[in-house]
Protein backbone atom coordinates (compact mmCIF):
# COMPACT_ATOMS: atom_id res chain seq x y z
CA UNK A 1 0.00 0.00 0.00
CA UNK A 2 1.46 3.38 -1.02
CA UNK A 3 1.06 6.32 1.37
CA UNK A 4 1.77 9.81 0.91
CA UNK A 5 1.67 12.75 3.80
CA UNK A 6 -0.30 15.53 4.25
CA UNK A 7 -0.86 18.38 6.46
CA UNK A 8 -3.12 20.78 6.75
CA UNK A 9 -2.79 24.31 8.48
CA UNK A 10 -0.19 22.63 11.43
CA UNK A 11 0.69 24.79 14.34
CA UNK A 12 3.16 24.21 17.64
CA UNK A 13 3.60 26.64 19.95
CA UNK A 14 6.12 25.28 22.88
CA UNK A 15 5.57 26.58 26.10
CA UNK A 16 8.57 25.38 27.63
CA UNK A 17 12.17 24.61 25.34
CA UNK A 18 12.08 22.92 22.57
CA UNK A 19 11.85 19.32 23.16
CA UNK A 20 14.81 16.63 22.32
CA UNK A 21 11.68 14.16 20.88
CA UNK A 22 11.71 16.60 17.73
CA UNK A 23 15.45 16.36 17.33
CA UNK A 24 16.11 19.72 19.43
CA UNK A 25 15.98 21.49 16.34
CA UNK A 26 16.49 25.19 18.31
CA UNK A 27 19.94 25.74 19.22
CA UNK A 28 19.14 26.77 22.54
CA UNK A 29 17.63 25.99 25.79
CA UNK A 30 15.27 28.24 26.93
CA UNK A 31 14.47 27.08 31.13
CA UNK A 32 11.13 26.31 32.21
CA UNK A 33 9.66 29.40 33.97
CA UNK A 34 8.81 28.55 37.56
CA UNK A 35 5.69 29.46 39.22
CA UNK A 36 2.34 30.97 37.89
CA UNK A 37 3.25 34.65 38.17
CA UNK A 38 6.09 34.32 35.37
CA UNK A 39 4.68 33.38 31.73
CA UNK A 40 5.61 30.75 29.99
CA UNK A 41 7.87 31.52 27.21
CA UNK A 42 5.90 31.37 23.71
CA UNK A 43 7.74 29.57 21.05
CA UNK A 44 6.24 29.77 17.81
CA UNK A 45 7.92 26.41 15.70
CA UNK A 46 5.05 25.86 13.55
CA UNK A 47 2.83 28.56 12.06
CA UNK A 48 -0.14 26.97 9.74
CA UNK A 49 2.34 24.74 7.60
CA UNK A 50 0.31 22.97 5.05
CA UNK A 51 2.08 20.53 3.13
CA UNK A 52 1.17 17.41 0.47
CA UNK A 53 3.73 14.94 -0.32
CA UNK A 54 2.57 12.28 -3.01
CA UNK A 55 3.56 8.53 -2.09
CA UNK A 56 6.51 7.44 -4.06
CA UNK A 57 7.88 10.62 -3.39
CA UNK A 58 11.60 12.05 -2.34
CA UNK A 59 10.29 15.41 -0.88
CA UNK A 60 12.80 17.35 1.21
CA UNK A 61 12.50 20.14 3.57
CA UNK A 62 14.78 22.66 3.51
CA UNK A 63 15.24 25.98 5.98
CA UNK A 64 17.62 27.35 8.23
CA UNK A 65 18.35 26.31 12.23
CA UNK A 66 14.75 26.60 14.06
CA UNK A 67 12.91 26.67 10.79
CA UNK A 68 10.78 24.23 12.19
CA UNK A 69 11.51 20.97 10.27
CA UNK A 70 11.70 19.23 13.07
CA UNK A 71 8.83 20.05 14.83
CA UNK A 72 7.42 19.07 10.96
CA UNK A 73 8.82 15.51 10.99
CA UNK A 74 8.04 15.39 15.09
CA UNK A 75 4.49 16.03 14.57
CA UNK A 76 4.16 13.72 11.37
CA UNK A 77 5.61 10.64 13.35
CA UNK A 78 3.12 11.06 16.70
CA UNK A 79 6.52 12.67 18.18
CA UNK A 80 5.49 16.19 18.93
CA UNK A 81 0.96 17.17 19.72
CA UNK A 82 0.53 19.80 17.03
CA UNK A 83 -1.08 22.33 18.92
CA UNK A 84 -3.55 22.73 16.19
CA UNK A 85 -4.11 22.09 12.50
CA UNK A 86 -3.89 18.06 11.37
CA UNK A 87 -1.89 15.63 9.80
CA UNK A 88 -2.02 12.58 7.55
CA UNK A 89 -0.29 9.16 6.55
CA UNK A 90 -1.98 7.73 3.83
CA UNK A 91 -5.09 7.46 5.22
CA UNK A 92 -4.23 7.53 9.11
CA UNK A 93 -4.92 10.85 11.37
CA UNK A 94 -1.75 11.22 12.63
CA UNK A 95 -2.44 11.76 16.53
CA UNK A 96 -6.03 10.09 16.47
CA UNK A 97 -4.80 6.80 15.42
CA UNK A 98 -0.92 6.48 16.12
CA UNK A 99 -0.68 3.02 16.27
CA UNK A 100 -1.64 2.68 12.42
CA UNK A 101 0.90 5.78 11.60
CA UNK A 102 3.77 3.71 13.70
CA UNK A 103 3.49 0.81 11.59
CA UNK A 104 3.57 3.22 8.47
CA UNK A 105 6.78 4.65 9.70
CA UNK A 106 10.61 4.77 9.38
CA UNK A 107 12.14 7.38 11.31
CA UNK A 108 15.56 9.07 11.38
CA UNK A 109 15.76 11.56 14.15
CA UNK A 110 18.51 14.25 13.95
CA UNK A 111 20.78 12.81 16.74
CA UNK A 112 20.87 9.60 16.77
CA UNK A 113 18.98 7.68 19.81
CA UNK A 114 20.21 4.31 19.43
CA UNK A 115 19.53 1.95 22.22
CA UNK A 116 22.90 1.75 24.29
CA UNK A 117 22.69 -1.40 25.95
CA UNK A 118 22.71 -3.24 22.72
CA UNK A 119 25.12 -4.10 20.13
CA UNK A 120 24.31 -3.19 16.10
CA UNK A 121 22.73 -6.50 15.46
CA UNK A 122 20.30 -6.73 18.62
CA UNK A 123 19.12 -3.02 17.77
CA UNK A 124 18.18 -4.35 14.20
CA UNK A 125 16.81 -7.44 15.39
CA UNK A 126 14.51 -5.97 18.31
CA UNK A 127 13.31 -2.94 16.32
CA UNK A 128 12.48 -5.88 14.24
CA UNK A 129 10.82 -8.05 16.90
CA UNK A 130 8.72 -4.48 17.80
CA UNK A 131 7.41 -4.56 14.94
CA UNK A 132 5.96 -8.05 14.89
CA UNK A 133 8.74 -9.74 12.28
CA UNK A 134 9.35 -13.36 12.61
CA UNK A 135 13.17 -14.26 13.58
CA UNK A 136 14.21 -15.70 10.64
CA UNK A 137 13.03 -12.73 8.54
CA UNK A 138 14.66 -10.72 11.07
CA UNK A 139 18.24 -12.20 11.52
CA UNK A 140 18.07 -11.85 7.00
CA UNK A 141 16.93 -8.45 6.67
CA UNK A 142 19.67 -7.54 9.93
CA UNK A 143 22.08 -9.30 7.91
CA UNK A 144 21.35 -7.68 4.48
CA UNK A 145 21.37 -4.28 6.19
CA UNK A 146 24.52 -4.26 8.25
CA UNK A 147 26.38 -5.50 4.89
CA UNK A 148 24.50 -2.62 3.54
CA UNK A 149 25.23 0.10 5.76
CA UNK A 150 28.90 -1.06 5.75
CA UNK A 151 28.61 -2.32 9.40
CA UNK A 152 28.95 -6.16 9.78
CA UNK A 153 32.30 -6.00 10.82
CA UNK A 154 31.06 -4.00 13.72
CA UNK A 155 27.76 -5.91 14.34
CA UNK A 156 28.61 -7.59 17.65
CA UNK A 157 29.87 -4.73 18.99
CA UNK A 158 28.16 -2.30 21.68
CA UNK A 159 27.09 0.66 19.97
CA UNK A 160 28.08 3.31 22.65
CA UNK A 161 31.93 2.88 21.21
CA UNK A 162 30.39 3.95 17.94
CA UNK A 163 31.42 7.01 15.84
CA UNK A 164 28.80 9.49 14.72
CA UNK A 165 28.96 8.44 11.22
CA UNK A 166 29.19 4.91 11.89
CA UNK A 167 25.31 5.23 15.07
CA UNK A 168 23.95 7.71 11.62
CA UNK A 169 24.21 5.04 9.75
CA UNK A 170 23.05 2.34 12.30
CA UNK A 171 19.97 4.36 12.98
CA UNK A 172 19.00 4.76 9.23
CA UNK A 173 19.49 0.76 8.92
CA UNK A 174 17.08 0.52 11.82
CA UNK A 175 14.23 2.77 10.29
CA UNK A 176 14.47 0.43 7.21
CA UNK A 177 14.20 -2.38 8.90
CA UNK A 178 10.49 -3.44 9.13
CA UNK A 179 10.45 -1.67 5.55
CA UNK A 180 8.24 1.19 6.24
CA UNK A 181 6.08 2.99 3.29
CA UNK A 182 7.52 6.37 4.81
CA UNK A 183 11.01 7.28 6.05
CA UNK A 184 11.29 10.03 7.57
CA UNK A 185 15.29 11.33 7.28
CA UNK A 186 16.01 14.52 9.69
CA UNK A 187 19.49 16.12 8.29
CA UNK A 188 20.31 12.57 7.35
CA UNK A 189 24.09 13.51 6.24
CA UNK A 190 25.02 15.79 8.80
CA UNK A 191 28.11 14.20 10.22
CA UNK A 192 28.92 11.87 7.05
CA UNK A 193 31.89 11.67 5.46
CA UNK A 194 31.58 12.77 1.72
CA UNK A 195 32.01 9.14 0.59
CA UNK A 196 29.42 7.82 3.10
CA UNK A 197 27.31 10.81 2.25
CA UNK A 198 27.28 9.56 -1.38
CA UNK A 199 26.36 5.84 -0.10
CA UNK A 200 23.07 7.47 1.88
CA UNK A 201 22.18 9.34 -1.22
CA UNK A 202 22.14 5.57 -3.40
CA UNK A 203 20.12 3.88 -0.64
CA UNK A 204 17.89 6.91 -0.19
CA UNK A 205 17.31 6.22 -4.22
CA UNK A 206 17.01 2.58 -4.14
CA UNK A 207 14.24 2.48 -1.47
CA UNK A 208 12.64 5.26 -3.37
CA UNK A 209 12.76 3.39 -5.92
CA UNK A 210 10.51 0.39 -4.59
CA UNK A 211 7.63 2.97 -4.14
CA UNK A 212 8.43 4.90 -0.85
CA UNK A 213 7.79 8.15 0.01
CA UNK A 214 10.59 9.82 1.49
CA UNK A 215 11.06 13.15 3.46
CA UNK A 216 13.96 14.53 4.60
CA UNK A 217 15.13 17.83 5.89
CA UNK A 218 18.55 19.37 5.38
CA UNK A 219 20.02 22.52 5.29
CA UNK A 220 22.35 21.51 2.24
CA UNK A 221 21.15 22.44 -1.22
CA UNK A 222 23.13 20.19 -3.05
CA UNK A 223 21.77 17.14 -0.70
CA UNK A 224 18.04 18.90 -1.46
CA UNK A 225 19.28 19.52 -5.06
CA UNK A 226 20.66 15.85 -5.79
CA UNK A 227 17.36 13.75 -3.99
CA UNK A 228 14.39 15.60 -3.82
CA UNK A 229 11.74 15.78 -6.50
CA UNK A 230 10.12 18.86 -4.54
CA UNK A 231 10.61 20.84 -2.34
CA UNK A 232 9.29 23.27 0.40
CA UNK A 233 11.33 25.97 1.80
CA UNK A 234 10.28 27.08 5.06
CA UNK A 235 11.14 29.52 7.40
CA UNK A 236 9.57 30.11 10.88
CA UNK A 237 7.44 27.02 10.64
CA UNK A 238 5.77 28.22 7.42
CA UNK A 239 5.85 27.37 4.45
CA UNK A 240 7.36 30.17 2.01
CA UNK A 241 8.17 28.22 -1.44
CA UNK A 242 7.34 24.75 -3.04
CA UNK A 243 8.21 23.39 -6.41
CA UNK A 244 10.95 21.23 -7.88
CA UNK A 245 14.25 21.94 -7.51
CA UNK A 246 14.64 23.55 -10.76
CA UNK A 247 11.20 25.56 -10.71
CA UNK A 248 12.53 27.14 -7.66
CA UNK A 249 15.43 28.07 -8.89
CA UNK A 250 13.95 29.26 -12.01
CA UNK A 251 11.57 31.25 -9.81
CA UNK A 252 14.63 33.45 -8.79
CA UNK A 253 14.83 36.39 -11.14
CA UNK A 254 18.34 37.15 -12.57
CA UNK A 255 19.59 33.23 -11.21
CA UNK A 256 22.26 32.65 -13.76
CA UNK A 257 26.19 34.22 -12.97
CA UNK A 258 28.24 34.25 -16.08
CA UNK A 259 31.35 34.94 -15.11
CA UNK A 260 33.80 36.30 -18.16
CA UNK A 261 37.29 36.73 -18.86
CA UNK A 262 38.30 39.02 -21.62
CA UNK A 263 41.66 39.87 -22.86
CA UNK A 264 40.91 43.78 -22.47
CA UNK A 265 37.79 45.16 -22.82
CA UNK A 266 36.66 48.25 -23.17
CA UNK A 267 33.32 50.52 -21.65
CA UNK A 268 31.62 50.44 -25.13
CA UNK A 269 31.63 46.51 -24.98
CA UNK A 270 30.48 46.34 -21.76
CA UNK A 271 27.69 48.82 -22.29
CA UNK A 272 26.64 46.82 -25.32
CA UNK A 273 26.40 43.06 -23.20
CA UNK A 274 24.12 45.45 -21.00
CA UNK A 275 21.84 45.62 -23.71
CA UNK A 276 21.35 41.79 -24.29
CA UNK A 277 17.91 40.12 -23.69
CA UNK A 278 17.75 39.20 -20.11
CA UNK A 279 20.83 40.71 -18.99
CA UNK A 280 20.07 42.40 -15.60
CA UNK A 281 23.43 43.87 -14.25
CA UNK A 282 26.76 43.83 -15.91
CA UNK A 283 29.61 44.58 -13.13
CA UNK A 284 33.84 45.13 -14.22
CA UNK A 285 35.33 42.95 -11.94
CA UNK A 286 39.75 43.05 -10.85
CA UNK A 287 41.80 45.84 -11.74
CA UNK A 288 42.99 45.23 -15.05
CA UNK A 289 40.08 45.67 -17.29
CA UNK A 290 39.63 42.00 -18.21
CA UNK A 291 37.26 40.39 -15.89
CA UNK A 292 33.09 41.00 -16.30
CA UNK A 293 30.52 39.35 -14.13
CA UNK A 294 26.89 39.43 -15.94
CA UNK A 295 23.78 38.53 -13.80
CA UNK A 296 21.20 37.32 -15.96
CA UNK A 297 17.57 35.10 -16.75
CA UNK A 298 19.13 32.98 -18.52
CA UNK A 299 22.52 31.16 -18.84
CA UNK A 300 23.95 29.17 -22.09
CA UNK A 301 21.98 30.76 -25.09
CA UNK A 302 23.45 34.42 -23.82
CA UNK A 303 27.21 32.98 -24.49
CA UNK A 304 27.37 33.06 -28.45
CA UNK A 305 25.94 36.62 -28.20
CA UNK A 306 28.12 37.91 -26.14
CA UNK A 307 30.87 36.41 -27.91
CA UNK A 308 29.54 37.81 -31.08
CA UNK A 309 29.51 41.19 -29.49
CA UNK A 310 33.14 40.72 -28.47
CA UNK A 311 34.13 39.70 -31.81
CA UNK A 312 32.66 42.96 -33.18
CA UNK A 313 34.59 45.11 -30.85
CA UNK A 314 37.62 42.99 -31.95
CA UNK A 315 38.27 42.00 -28.20
CA UNK A 316 38.99 38.25 -27.34
CA UNK A 317 37.13 36.32 -25.20
CA UNK A 318 39.26 34.10 -22.91
CA UNK A 319 36.60 32.33 -20.80
CA UNK A 320 33.39 32.32 -19.68
CA UNK A 321 32.03 30.08 -16.65
CA UNK A 322 28.01 29.95 -15.92
CA UNK A 323 26.96 29.51 -12.39
CA UNK A 324 23.49 28.33 -12.48
CA UNK A 325 20.20 29.47 -10.00
CA UNK A 326 21.22 28.07 -6.99
CA UNK A 327 19.13 26.68 -3.66
CA UNK A 328 20.92 29.44 -2.20
CA UNK A 329 20.31 32.33 -4.01
CA UNK A 330 16.70 31.12 -3.98
CA UNK A 331 16.79 30.86 -0.27
CA UNK A 332 18.05 34.12 -0.43
CA UNK A 333 15.64 36.52 -2.48
CA UNK A 334 13.00 34.14 -0.41
CA UNK A 335 14.09 35.70 3.05
CA UNK A 336 17.01 37.58 2.77
CA UNK A 337 19.07 35.48 4.72
CA UNK A 338 21.40 32.81 3.75
CA UNK A 339 20.95 29.42 4.68
CA UNK A 340 24.22 28.98 6.90
CA UNK A 341 22.99 31.99 9.27
CA UNK B 1 -3.52 -4.23 22.84
CA UNK B 2 -0.25 -5.65 20.45
CA UNK B 3 1.45 -8.63 21.96
CA UNK B 4 4.06 -9.24 19.35
CA UNK B 5 5.55 -5.58 20.20
CA UNK B 6 4.37 -5.94 24.08
CA UNK B 7 6.59 -9.23 24.84
CA UNK B 8 9.12 -7.95 22.29
CA UNK B 9 9.71 -4.71 25.04
CA UNK B 10 9.97 -7.30 27.64
CA UNK B 11 12.37 -9.63 26.20
CA UNK B 12 14.57 -6.27 25.23
CA UNK B 13 14.50 -5.42 28.68
CA UNK B 14 15.33 -8.87 30.30
CA UNK B 15 17.86 -9.48 27.81
CA UNK B 16 19.58 -6.50 28.92
CA UNK B 17 19.26 -7.08 32.50
CA UNK B 18 20.63 -10.71 31.73
CA UNK B 19 23.75 -9.12 30.33
CA UNK B 20 24.08 -7.17 33.75
CA UNK B 21 23.45 -9.55 35.93
CA UNK B 22 26.70 -9.87 38.46
CA UNK B 23 26.34 -5.95 38.64
CA UNK B 24 22.68 -5.97 39.07
CA UNK B 25 23.03 -8.62 41.75
CA UNK B 26 25.04 -6.79 43.87
CA UNK B 27 23.77 -3.75 43.79
CA UNK B 28 20.40 -5.61 45.11
CA UNK B 29 21.77 -7.87 47.68
CA UNK B 30 25.24 -7.07 48.99
CA UNK B 31 23.79 -4.02 50.92
CA UNK B 32 21.39 -6.04 52.69
CA UNK B 33 22.97 -8.89 53.29
CA UNK B 34 25.64 -6.39 55.45
CA UNK B 35 22.85 -4.97 57.11
CA UNK B 36 21.62 -8.91 57.99
CA UNK B 37 25.08 -9.20 59.11
CA UNK B 38 25.72 -7.06 61.48
CA UNK B 39 22.48 -6.50 63.05
CA UNK B 40 21.36 -9.90 63.19
CA UNK B 41 24.53 -11.65 63.58
CA UNK B 42 27.45 -9.50 64.96
CA UNK B 43 25.01 -7.39 67.12
CA UNK B 44 23.13 -10.16 68.36
CA UNK B 45 25.73 -12.79 69.44
CA UNK B 46 27.76 -9.91 70.85
CA UNK B 47 24.33 -9.19 73.68
CA UNK B 48 23.67 -5.83 71.49
CA UNK B 49 20.32 -7.41 70.27
CA UNK B 50 18.03 -9.77 72.13
CA UNK B 51 17.53 -13.24 69.77
CA UNK B 52 14.16 -12.60 68.61
CA UNK B 53 15.59 -9.18 66.29
CA UNK B 54 16.43 -11.83 63.46
CA UNK B 55 13.64 -12.81 63.11
CA UNK B 56 12.08 -9.19 62.86
CA UNK B 57 14.45 -8.05 61.19
CA UNK B 58 14.16 -10.82 58.10
CA UNK B 59 10.47 -9.03 57.16
CA UNK B 60 11.91 -5.45 57.36
CA UNK B 61 14.99 -6.44 54.83
CA UNK B 62 12.98 -8.05 52.26
CA UNK B 63 10.67 -4.92 52.55
CA UNK B 64 13.87 -2.51 51.76
CA UNK B 65 15.45 -5.22 49.00
CA UNK B 66 12.11 -4.95 47.19
CA UNK B 67 11.20 -1.67 47.15
CA UNK B 68 14.88 -0.73 46.64
CA UNK B 69 15.35 -3.25 43.18
CA UNK B 70 11.41 -2.01 41.83
CA UNK B 71 12.59 1.76 42.08
CA UNK B 72 15.78 1.30 41.06
CA UNK B 73 14.87 -1.15 37.98
CA UNK B 74 12.29 1.29 36.61
CA UNK B 75 13.79 4.64 37.65
CA UNK B 76 17.51 4.54 36.44
CA UNK B 77 16.40 3.47 32.98
CA UNK B 78 13.59 5.35 32.40
CA UNK B 79 15.76 8.73 33.64
CA UNK B 80 18.25 7.73 31.41
CA UNK B 81 16.77 6.62 28.48
CA UNK B 82 15.19 10.31 28.49
CA UNK B 83 17.77 12.23 28.80
CA UNK B 84 19.66 13.42 25.90
CA UNK B 85 20.81 9.98 24.14
CA UNK B 86 16.60 9.47 24.01
CA UNK B 87 17.48 6.24 24.05
CA UNK B 88 13.98 5.17 24.72
CA UNK B 89 12.74 6.93 21.17
CA UNK B 90 12.87 3.66 18.87
CA UNK B 91 10.58 1.86 21.69
CA UNK B 92 8.27 5.15 21.46
CA UNK B 93 7.80 4.33 17.90
CA UNK B 94 6.93 0.83 18.40
CA UNK B 95 3.26 0.14 17.21
CA UNK B 96 1.71 0.09 20.45
CA UNK B 97 0.09 3.11 22.34
CA UNK B 98 3.09 4.24 24.25
CA UNK B 99 1.36 3.28 27.69
CA UNK B 100 1.90 0.17 27.49
CA UNK B 101 5.93 0.44 27.16
CA UNK B 102 5.26 2.27 30.65
CA UNK B 103 3.51 -0.68 31.95
CA UNK B 104 5.91 -2.84 30.24
CA UNK B 105 8.43 -1.28 32.72
CA UNK B 106 6.55 -1.85 35.88
CA UNK B 107 5.67 -5.68 34.93
CA UNK B 108 9.66 -5.91 34.24
CA UNK B 109 10.21 -3.83 37.95
CA UNK B 110 7.62 -5.84 39.47
CA UNK B 111 9.30 -9.25 38.16
CA UNK B 112 12.66 -7.82 39.66
CA UNK B 113 10.63 -7.00 42.88
CA UNK B 114 9.49 -10.18 43.24
CA UNK B 115 12.41 -12.10 42.26
CA UNK B 116 14.69 -9.90 44.68
CA UNK B 117 12.30 -10.74 47.88
CA UNK B 118 12.26 -14.22 47.72
CA UNK B 119 16.03 -14.53 47.07
CA UNK B 120 16.36 -12.49 50.11
CA UNK B 121 14.78 -14.85 52.44
CA UNK B 122 16.94 -17.83 52.33
CA UNK B 123 20.21 -15.46 52.05
CA UNK B 124 19.35 -13.88 55.40
CA UNK B 125 17.80 -17.31 56.70
CA UNK B 126 21.14 -18.40 55.75
CA UNK B 127 22.95 -15.80 57.16
CA UNK B 128 20.84 -15.41 60.40
CA UNK B 129 20.28 -19.33 61.55
CA UNK B 130 19.95 -20.83 64.17
CA UNK B 131 17.05 -19.28 65.93
CA UNK B 132 14.91 -17.31 62.50
CA UNK B 133 11.00 -18.10 63.38
CA UNK B 134 9.26 -17.54 59.95
CA UNK B 135 6.06 -18.98 60.52
CA UNK B 136 3.89 -18.87 57.23
CA UNK B 137 0.33 -19.57 57.93
CA UNK B 138 -1.64 -18.36 55.07
CA UNK B 139 1.18 -18.53 51.96
CA UNK B 140 -1.82 -16.76 49.76
CA UNK B 141 -1.73 -13.91 52.15
CA UNK B 142 1.97 -13.71 52.27
CA UNK B 143 1.51 -13.80 47.81
CA UNK B 144 -0.48 -11.02 48.19
CA UNK B 145 0.96 -8.63 49.93
CA UNK B 146 4.61 -9.53 48.00
CA UNK B 147 3.19 -8.66 44.83
CA UNK B 148 1.13 -5.56 45.95
CA UNK B 149 4.76 -4.78 47.39
CA UNK B 150 6.56 -5.33 44.27
CA UNK B 151 3.79 -3.54 42.21
CA UNK B 152 4.25 -0.62 44.51
CA UNK B 153 7.76 -0.50 44.20
CA UNK B 154 8.20 -0.67 40.58
CA UNK B 155 4.85 1.64 40.15
CA UNK B 156 6.61 4.15 42.50
CA UNK B 157 10.15 3.75 40.14
CA UNK B 158 7.35 4.97 37.22
CA UNK B 159 6.59 8.13 39.12
CA UNK B 160 9.85 8.82 40.25
CA UNK B 161 11.68 8.02 36.59
CA UNK B 162 9.76 10.42 34.81
CA UNK B 163 9.75 13.07 37.59
CA UNK B 164 13.52 13.51 38.61
CA UNK B 165 15.98 14.76 36.22
CA UNK B 166 19.53 12.77 35.42
CA UNK B 167 21.39 15.86 37.76
CA UNK B 168 18.86 15.23 40.77
CA UNK B 169 19.48 11.26 41.40
CA UNK B 170 21.44 11.95 44.01
CA UNK B 171 18.66 13.68 45.97
CA UNK B 172 15.91 11.58 44.97
CA UNK B 173 18.07 8.48 47.28
CA UNK B 174 18.83 11.26 50.00
CA UNK B 175 15.53 13.30 49.97
CA UNK B 176 13.03 10.27 49.26
CA UNK B 177 14.65 6.87 49.65
CA UNK B 178 16.83 6.74 52.36
CA UNK B 179 13.67 8.72 54.58
CA UNK B 180 11.54 5.86 53.42
CA UNK B 181 14.06 3.56 54.64
CA UNK B 182 14.44 4.38 58.01
CA UNK B 183 10.61 5.18 58.77
CA UNK B 184 9.19 3.00 56.69
CA UNK B 185 9.38 0.36 59.73
CA UNK B 186 11.96 -1.48 58.36
CA UNK B 187 14.16 -2.08 60.95
CA UNK B 188 11.42 -2.24 64.27
CA UNK B 189 7.83 -2.66 63.78
CA UNK B 190 5.19 -0.07 63.58
CA UNK B 191 4.34 -0.64 67.54
CA UNK B 192 7.32 0.37 68.77
CA UNK B 193 7.09 4.12 67.53
CA UNK B 194 4.55 4.06 70.33
CA UNK B 195 6.51 6.35 72.36
CA UNK B 196 6.11 9.00 69.74
CA UNK B 197 2.67 9.07 68.96
CA UNK B 198 3.24 11.61 66.53
CA UNK B 199 5.46 10.41 64.71
CA UNK B 200 3.62 7.05 64.75
CA UNK B 201 0.79 8.70 62.72
CA UNK B 202 2.86 10.35 60.16
CA UNK B 203 4.62 7.98 58.99
CA UNK B 204 1.67 6.06 57.92
CA UNK B 205 1.84 8.02 54.60
CA UNK B 206 4.61 6.36 53.63
CA UNK B 207 3.88 3.52 51.96
CA UNK B 208 7.00 1.14 53.51
CA UNK B 209 5.70 0.71 56.45
CA UNK B 210 2.55 -1.10 55.12
CA UNK B 211 5.27 -3.25 53.27
CA UNK B 212 7.31 -4.25 56.49
CA UNK B 213 4.43 -4.73 58.41
CA UNK B 214 2.52 -7.14 56.02
CA UNK B 215 5.42 -8.90 55.23
CA UNK B 216 6.05 -8.76 59.06
CA UNK B 217 2.01 -10.20 59.11
CA UNK B 218 2.71 -12.68 57.01
CA UNK B 219 6.52 -14.61 57.43
CA UNK B 220 6.91 -13.41 61.47
CA UNK B 221 3.01 -12.82 62.59
CA UNK B 222 4.49 -13.68 66.35
CA UNK B 223 5.28 -10.00 66.18
CA UNK B 224 3.10 -6.92 66.71
CA UNK B 225 2.07 -5.79 63.15
CA UNK B 226 -1.04 -3.63 61.66
CA UNK B 227 -3.65 -5.78 60.14
CA UNK B 228 -2.97 -7.60 57.30
CA UNK B 229 -6.07 -6.93 55.74
CA UNK B 230 -5.58 -2.97 56.30
CA UNK B 231 -2.30 -3.09 54.95
CA UNK B 232 -3.56 -5.01 51.43
CA UNK B 233 -6.36 -2.30 51.01
CA UNK B 234 -3.59 0.47 51.35
CA UNK B 235 -0.73 -0.90 49.45
CA UNK B 236 -4.00 -1.45 46.69
CA UNK B 237 -4.26 2.41 46.84
CA UNK B 238 -0.64 3.33 46.67
CA UNK B 239 -0.43 0.72 43.69
CA UNK B 240 -3.12 2.75 41.77
CA UNK B 241 -2.06 5.97 43.04
CA UNK B 242 1.84 5.46 41.51
CA UNK B 243 0.87 3.62 38.81
CA UNK B 244 -2.07 6.72 37.41
CA UNK B 245 0.81 9.14 38.35
CA UNK B 246 3.62 7.55 36.38
CA UNK B 247 1.59 6.88 33.76
CA UNK B 248 0.67 11.04 33.39
CA UNK B 249 4.02 11.80 33.86
CA UNK B 250 5.30 9.39 30.92
CA UNK B 251 2.84 10.74 28.80
CA UNK B 252 4.24 13.95 29.16
CA UNK B 253 8.00 13.30 28.94
CA UNK B 254 7.14 11.13 26.16
CA UNK B 255 5.25 13.30 23.58
CA UNK B 256 6.24 17.08 23.83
Amino acid sequence: MLAGIKTRDLRKVYTSAPPLAAGGGFGFGATRAKGKKQPKPQIVALDGLSLEVAPGEIFGLLGPNGAGKSTTVGVLTTRVRPTGGQAWIGEHDVWAEQVAVKRLIGVVQQRPNLDFTLTAREILLFHGAYFGIDSRVRAERAEKLLDRFKLTDRAEQMVRGFSGGMMQRLSIARAMMHDPQVLFLDEPSAGLDPQTRLLLWEIIREYNQSGKTILLTTHNMEEADALCRRLAIIDHGRNIALGTPAELKASVPGGYLLRLRFGQHTPELLQRLQGLAGVREVRATGNDNNSADIYADRGGSLVSEIANLAAVAAVELCDVHISEPSLENLFLHHTGRSLRD
Amino acid sequence: MNWKTFLALLGRDAHVARRNIVPLFLQTFLQPMMFVFIFGRVMVSSGYMPPAYKSLLLPGIMAISMVFTGVWAVAMPLIGEFQFTREIEDRLLAPINISWLAIEKVIFGTMQAVIAGLVVIPAAWLLLRPGVGLNLSSPLAFACVTLLVALFSSCGGLALGCSVEQTHIGLMFSMVLTPMIFFGCTYYPWSALGHFPILQKVVLINPLVYASEGLRGTLVPQFPHISVWAVLIVLAFFDLMFLFVGLKRFRAKAVS
